[in-house]
């Protein structure tokens, strides 16, 4: 295998591995938010902003899997 | 589909100065949003028009959401987040007129707006604080954490350009495999798709950048 090949397949393992923990943990988020607003819907509006910035973070994560996927495949120092 | 996301396309030299086809549609953004409110807010009166009482409730708008986000002494943060936002919301929306490019999908522009964040955040807490307080406050809870809060501090600028650049440009890759696989009809929901990631990428940014900025300020009032 030369070093294109290897990339690739680690760019796929960094974006298939890095999205499950944030998408579970936006799911848990997401339902607990839901979960708040169905109860006290008046304050939708809090919940919901606070929810957005959450989210926003926990993204973060599976957004630097994103970046080393695509330095991988674009940028990467390895390929010469 | 063999483009690099990370490379930019020259459009034409300015001198020595290669201009980029983001930049030029950074421009007409630029000169879109301030020809709207100069012709809309040249003679502003008490008996408005259409164009007045839409730019006002617009405005309205923007205040009241900062005001929320960042309680009080908000309204002089307005100006700076608003241009944000509406910025964000038009470079991110510019990808529906055909032939253009949202300036937002390739990484100089997210990187430009970061860093004003970056800058304005320290501007402003030295500003609300003083300079002792405000470097006092990495040394909290304990001296120790300094390296770990300057860290933080770095990574959540970057996660800021790096969050609208990824989503911007992931979507404009669906959108050409899409249209590569069945170009006729099918693309019309991704495209309706992308004015909402657009449109939510926009406020979580603005979100975000009054977030921070917030943060920064922290409760001390501003004179």
């Amino acid at each position: 295998m030369d070093i294109h090949t290897v990339s690739v397949i680690g760019a796929v393992i960094a974006v298939c591995f890095g999205a499950i923990g944030p998408a579970f943990s936006e799911g848990r988020a997401i339902a607990a938010a839901m979960e708040a607003i169905a109860r006290q819907p008046e304050s939708a509006g809090t919940i919901s902003r606070t929810l957005f910035v959450g989210l926003a973070m926990i993204e973060t994560m599976a957004i630097y899997c994103l970046v080393v996927a695509l330095l991988l495949l674009y940028a990467n120092p390895f390929a010469g | 589909m063999h483009a690099n996301p990370l490379q930019t396309e020259i459009l034409f030299y300015l001198g020595p100065v290669p201009i980029s086809e983001a930049v030029a549609t950074t421009w007409v953004i630029m000169a879109l949003l301030v020809g709207v409110s100069w012709i809309g807010l040249r003679k502003a009166t008490a008996n408005a028009g259409p164009l007045q009482t839409a730019l006002e409730v617009l405005i309205e708008t923007l205040t009241t959401q900062v005001g929320e986000i960042m309680g009080r002494n908000s309204a002089q943060f307005v100006p700076l987040i608003g241009t944000l936002f509406l910025f964000l919301v038009c470079a991110n929306l510019s990808a529906v007129f055909p032939g253009a490019q949202a300036p937002t999908a390739h990484i100089e522009t997210p990187a430009a707006l970061a860093t004003i964040v970056f800058l304005s955040v320290h501007y402003y807490g030295v500003r609300s604080r003083g300079w002792r307080e405000y470097v006092r406050r990495y040394t909290r809870p304990t001296p120790l954490l300094l390296p770990l809060n300057i860290l933080s501090e770095i990574t959540r600028t970057f996660s800021l350009m790096i969050r609208l650049f990824g989503n911007m440009m992931s979507h404009q890759f669906v959108l050409a495999i899409v249209a590569f696989l069945a170009g006729l009809i099918v693309p019309i929901p991704f495209l309706a798709l992308g004015i909402l990631i657009g449109l939510i990428q926009a406020y979580i940014f603005t979100v975000l950048a009054a977030v921070y900025i917030g943060a920064a300020v922290g409760n001390t009032a501003l004179e």
